[in-house]
Order: structure tokens, then sequence, then C-alpha cells
């Protein structure tokens, strides 16, 4: 085992190529900047082509017509990219291709456009947060397998932590179950024979005049409720003595976790519930972290986004209380004060108080 | 005895059928039989791949025998793009109207030729959106009616139309870059013959190709169905002059097609 110190952005970048990521195409912004540097270095050595593109719409578009070959490719951004390339997302999945997103974020503002979105029609991403460098290459070649395996966009939300903290981490290509052939890609083979492809996100084919809408969009619908039957993932350190669990994701859970752990050392009955997949959201697995809990504390740091899933999962059952917020630094990147185990600790601490009164 | 439908090739090989949605008098499916022929006479059958963009040519997709990306308006050369960086030994071609090559693709498009990317993205040119019910485009030309600009284009107040083929043709990464129409047969049997070389350009891998068809819309220019032809003739052709405007390395501008077809 080779255990290389590296930077998330080039860990990610390194997972990607690993995973037989073949094409990336981007726009620099910070904090998703440096996978693009990283892509561009490595990619080309990997056989395969890395385009600065002339704004997120053609990044995106550029993946689309690579994955519709069967290639493995990804594109990426900040959120304000990601939010350029919504419409494409829509039509992606609904022309079911394989694409892989890294979000690259200012903080956690974008948990709404990632698990809700912000393009047209009905339609579903899987989301993965991984909250460190280690877990980044973990969940990337993930990425990569779950997007071919439902034939649907896969989601990577990272942030500045993540792209910036170099981290030991081993790049080595895990394996998964074999895939079907992608015989729905075009190659141009079948030209002339009747049977040509028509990758086609309004649900049109070869031969036969008009759309039918509907039907085609049931079927959709019904392989996102298998996906969300059948993904979600999630780390649960909530024992079942625990008064207080604490909801958290991505980097942030990590300070979290840390703080619940040393807490706990101290006596404190609190445990912690990190959902690894945004959606599907772990709502079942949360429900059953949260049995004999008196309190629930999300801290995101936002001004309350996932917050409103954990209510959806709860059901009322038990009081549920914010305990993060907007927090940035001066640039707006979101590497803000409540980016502290200390500040994390205050947090919590007032959540475990009596005296708190649930919101 | 053989009537005349079924003696005579009435569909290019590679077209499934020929039943389609379009309005009488349309120049879209004649554009597309072009298209087909040319791809079937280069011997490129099996290594075509086409990127529809959204317009009324989008509902003929059905009828072409050859691989389709179906693409958003305006994003068909970005999707040819990673295509064929991917599959650099297939055709690549996009198919476009002027609504979406020229107002919400214009970035794109002009993007890719720069690049000298190696595929060819064809523009079927009405001047008007057809599919929404004739509406000005950014190549509709100065004092024709459309649904929004009723008493005709008025530079003053619309703005002037953008000669896509002069912007694209300048730029130094386009190999290739031509204007033709299929408003009579001369015109029919030129576009074949543009439509080659753009696939022969980029065959033998010299950079971006491009051919720009003027095509008739009578229900988008809310003329008679006969009419269509004589005014493509009359009001789009003298704006977006038909020619070669790049090959070999030289720019012809359309004012200089326009200059030379007066002389």
């Amino acid at each position: 085992m080779t255990r290389t110190l590296m930077e998330g952005s080039e860990a990610i970048a390194c997972a990607a190529i690993a995973a037989g990521c073949r094409f990336f195409a981007g726009y620099p912004m910070t904090p998703f900047t440096e996978l693009l540097e990283q892509m561009a270095r490595k990619l080309p050595a990997a056989g395969g082509v890395c385009i600065n593109a002339e704004s997120e719409i053609e990044a995106v578009g550029m993946t689309w017509g690579a994955l519709a070959t069967g290639a493995r490719a990804a594109t990426g951004g900040t959120g304000q990219g990601l939010a350029l390339m919504q419409e494409s997302f829509s039509e992606i999945t609904r022309a079911e291709l394989p694409l892989v997103v890294f979000n690259m974020a200012r903080g956690q503002g974008d948990y709404f456009q990632a698990t809700r979105g912000g393009g047209h029609g009905d339609y579903r991403h899987l989301v993965l947060a991984p909250c460190d460098a280690r877990e980044a290459v973990a969940l990337t070649q993930l990425a990569f397998d779950l997007a071919d395996r439902w034939r649907n966009p896969v989601l990577v939300y990272g942030d500045y932590l993540l792209a910036h903290t170099a981290e030991a981490v081993e790049i080595a290509a895990e394996s998964f179950p074999p895939l079907p052939p992608k015989e729905w890609a075009v190659d141009g083979s079948l030209g002339g024979s009747g049977r040509s492809r028509n990758l086609n996100p309004l649900g049109m084919q070869k031969g036969r005049k008009g759309i039918e809408p509907e039907p085609f969009w049931r079927r959709l619908q019904a392989k996102h409720d298998a996906m969300a039957e059948r993904e979600p993932r999630w780390e649960s350190d909530a024992t079942p003595d625990a008064e207080l669990v604490v909801v958290a994701f991505g980097t942030l859970a990590r300070f979290a976790r840390h703080v619940v752990r040393e807490l706990r050392r101290e006596g404190a009955r609190v445990g912690l519930f990190r959902p690894i997949t945004l959606w599907p959201f772990p709502s079942r697995a949360l429900r059953d972290a949260c049995a004999g809990a008196r309190r629930v504390a999300v801290l995101e740091q936002n001004a309350g986004q996932m917050i409103d899933d954990v209510r959806l999962a709860l059901e009322g059952r038990v009081p549920v209380i914010p305990i993060g917020g907007i927090s940035s630094d001066s640039a707006g990147f979101g590497i803000g004060p409540l980016l502290d185990p200390d500040e994390v600790r205050t947090r919590i601490e007032g959540a475990l108080a009596p005296h708190e009164v649930s919101r | 005895m053989k009537s005349v439908r079924e003696t005579l090739p009435v569909k290019p090989a590679l077209q499934l059928g020929v039943d389609h949605d379009l309005c009488p008098g349309c120049g879209e499916p004649l554009a597309l039989r072009m298209l087909l022929e040319a791809i079937e006479e280069l011997g490129c059958a099996q290594r075509a791949i086409g990127v529809v963009g959204i317009g009324c040519y989008t509902a003929l997709s059905p009828l072409m025998d050859v691989d389709v990306i179906q693409a958003l308006h305006g994003r068909a050369p970005s999707l040819a793009t990673g295509a064929k960086r991917m599959r650099p030994d297939a055709l690549l071609f996009t198919l476009q109207g002027d609504g979406d090559m020229v107002n919400e693709g214009l970035q794109e498009v002009l993007h890719t030729a720069a690049r000298g990317e190696r595929i060819t993205c064809v523009l079927l040119n009405n001047g008007v959106f057809g599919e929404t019910g004739g509406h000005m485009t950014a190549t509709t030309v100065i004092g024709q009616r459309t649904k929004n600009s009723i008493e005709g284009r008025d530079a003053a107040y619309h703005g002037h139309p953008i000669l896509i083929g002069d912007l694209l043709a300048q730029q130094a990464g386009t190999a290739y870059a031509a204007r033709g129409s299929v408003h009579d047969a001369a015109g029919v049997a030129r576009t074949k013959r543009l439509l080659r070389r753009a696939f022969e350009t980029q065959l033998d891998g010299h950079g971006f190709s491009f051919v720009e068809i003027l095509t008739m819309c009578p229900t988008g220019w809310f003329v008679g169905t006969a009419k269509g032809p004589g005014y493509l003739a009359e009001v789009l052709a003298p704006v977006h002059a038909m020619g070669e405007l790049k090959r070999d390395g030289r720019y012809v501008s359309s004012a200089e097609l326009r200059a030379a077809r007066k002389t």
C-alpha cells in the first residue's frame, strides 16, 4: 500500500482517472480551479482529453457528447458554475447518460441545488458528500460506478476545505461488480442498418413519429424510486443512549465527529449521524438512529437547508434544532469561523444544555 | 407497368421513410436528403454521428438512419466536440437551425470553430423560428416580417442580422465554410457538393467545417407554399449570399460574393 500526501483536488483527479474517466471539461473558478488544473495535467498522459471550455454551459455539453460515445466523462465547477449547467443536467438525466459532476462548492449553501436541482422537470441525481480526501477517493470511484449502473448523473459535493487540505491517500482502482456493455452508446456503426441509435431526452425513437413523454417519464420515475430505495448511505455514530443526535454532512461533519467523540469521552450522551448520500437522503436510518433521542441538532454551514430533510425524515417525532448557520470568510469561499472545533463544540454544548428550547 | 413512385429512388438509403410532420413547402426535408446522400456517397454510413438541435428539423431525426445524439437548443457543437474527441474516426456533424445556432448557440459554434474542432456544423437557415410559428431570429433580414417584427425588421429598433457564415469563416480554426440553398434544383445539387466538401475537410483532418443551407419556410414567412422558393431568392439570398466563404485558407466575404453575383 502506497500512501501519498496530496490535496483533495489532486486526489479526486487521480481517483477519477483510476476509475477510467477519460474526458473532462470545465471552466476555472475557486475552489474548483485546481481540480480542472489537475485533470488538464493528468488526463492526456492517461490517453484522455481535458478541455478548458468557454463556459460551464459548454463544459457540460462537451461532457454530454463524450458520455454519449460510451466514455467515462465528468465535469464540475462551483455551485455558481453548476447553476449554469442545470438545463443540461435535466436533459442528460432524461437521456440516461452516466454523468459525474464535481461541485467544489463555496461552503454548504448548495445543498438545495445538489439535492433538488434547478433544472426543469422531474429528475434526480445521486449526491455523494465525502468528509475528507480519503473518502473522496472512494466516493469518486463509486460515483463513476453508480452513474454507469443506473445510467443516471451522480454529483460529488466537495468544498474549499476538501479541495485544499493535503492528506495521505492511497490511489488504487477499486473493483466493482461487472457492468452491462454500453450497447446504447453511439459509434456510428449501426448507420444504414435500420437500428441506428438515438440518444434522446425526449423519448423519440428511430422510425417513429412524435414523442410519447408520459410513459417515458414514468419509466424514469420508477428508476429514481428504485435508486431512492437502494442507494442511501450514511455513517451513524449515535449510540442507543444518545439524548442528542447531531446531523452533519461533508467536511463540517468531520469537525462534528471529532467534537462528539470528545464530549462522549467526557460522559455526554451525544451521537452523530452523517448522511453520505444527500440524495437519496438516508431517512429510515436517521429515524432509527434517533429512536431514543430527545433532541436532534443539525449542523450545516448555510441558512438551513438539510434541516428540511431531517425534519421530513423524523416526521415530528423528535424536536429538531439548527445549530449551524451562514459562516464565510471575507472572499465568500466558505472558509468561515464555524469550521473550528471549539466553535462546533460550543454549538453542540448549547444543544445539550437542558435549558435550550427547541425552535 | 410500374408507377413513378416505385421506380425512382424516393429516399436515400440512410433515410428510414418519407413520412414527416413538417409543413408543405418546407425546405428542411430536402436539406436532410442532401445531407444523408452526401454521407452515403462518401462511404461514411457506418461512421457518421449526428447531433441534432431543437427546431422543426428535430422531428426529422427519427428518419435519419445514422446514430444521433439529441442536444439542447444551441448546444450541439459542444456535444459534437466531446463525441469527436472520444471518437476521432467518426464523421461528426450537427444539424441546427438559425434560432438554435445563431441566437442561443452563437457562443459555442464560434468557439468550436476557433478551436478548429474537426466536426461539420450544418445550419438550416430560414430566417425565422419556424417551430414557434414565425418569430424573428438573429438571421432575419432587414424588412422581413415576422410575428415579433410585424412591420418588418427595423435595424434601429430590432438590430441587424448576423451573417454567421462570415463570422465562422474568419476564425483561424475554420477550414471550410459555404452557403447554399434548396430553393431550386441547381441549389439542391450544389448544396450536396458543399456538404461533401465540408465532410471531406473533416475526414482529411483540416479543422472546422461549416455549411449553411437556406431553406424555405412559407408558414413562417406568411406566404403561399408555392411562393417559398421565390421569397427565399428575393428576400433572404440577397443578404445571406450563396457561395464558398472559406476554402483552402482563403476567406471570401458575403459582400464579395454579393458583388460577384451582380457583375
